[in-house]
């Protein structure tokens, strides 16, 4: 097999992963790093986010394979890390998440209840933790 | 490099008849907050609403503009045809 064809083969393999991925967590999150060291400051955010609200979720760290948040990208019309994916469709990135938990929505499409305290880590400027080789 | 003003102006050319603010703000040049008010907006949502604004900028997001955050909100206006 040429280069080309074990590139694009393993390339759809990579896809069919991330998808079935995203099919069977109910909720997942792609981000830069992992929940115990986020490698930027917007997954760190969406993560403690998720985390205030109690709510298990899967994780998966795109700085291992630069492919990663090709093919995602291709699959969610989303340019930016992280992504949450809630019952298989896509919620946002740090944002949206953001957002949602703060007028209590995220909390409503989890199932969980709101949280009275706001969530542990809330970076003010992100320079601090943001992995600039990310 | 793009600056906040080049990206303010860039959005303002995509969607006609925005109110946008854009700041950096790490001061480093590649990391941006944007705040886009739009009549292109009414009836999206937010996720749709952020989608169009990354499409502006295409491939460059997450290369020479590291980090492009969001606000976004639908205005009364003329919407533009895009």
């Amino acid at each position: 097999m040429s280069t080309i064809e074990l590139d694009a083969q393993e390339r759809q393999e990579l896809r069919e992963q991330i998808e079935k991925a995203i099919a069977e967590h109910e909720v997942i999150l792609f981000m830069k790093g992992t929940p115990e060291l986020p490698a930027c400051g917007f997954s760190a955010r969406t993560v403690a986010i998720l985390q205030a609200l109690g709510k298990p979720f899967a994780a998966v760290d795109v700085l291992v394979d630069p492919r990663i948040r090709e093919e995602l990208s291709a699959i969610s019309n989303w340019p930016t890390i992280p992504q949450l994916f809630v019952r298989g469709e896509l919620i946002g990135g740090c944002d949206i998440a953001t957002e949602l938990f703060e007028s209590g929505e995220l909390a409503r499409i989890l199932g969980v209840e709101q949280p009275r305290e706001a969530p542990a880590e809330q970076p003010s400027g992100l320079t601090q933790i943001e992995n600039r080789l990310g | 490099m793009p600056t906040a003003q080049e990206i303010k102006e860039r959005i303002e050319a995509a969607l006609p008849g925005s109110r946008v603010e854009v700041e950096d703000f790490t001061g480093g040049g590649d990391h941006f907050r944007a705040t886009v008010e739009s009549p292109a907006f009414v009836g999206k949502s937010t996720l749709e609403q952020h989608r169009m604004v990354y499409a502006i900028f295409g491939a460059e997001i997450g290369g020479p503009i590291h980090a492009l955050s969001l606000k976004t909100k639908a205005i009364e206006g003329e919407p533009t045809a895009r």
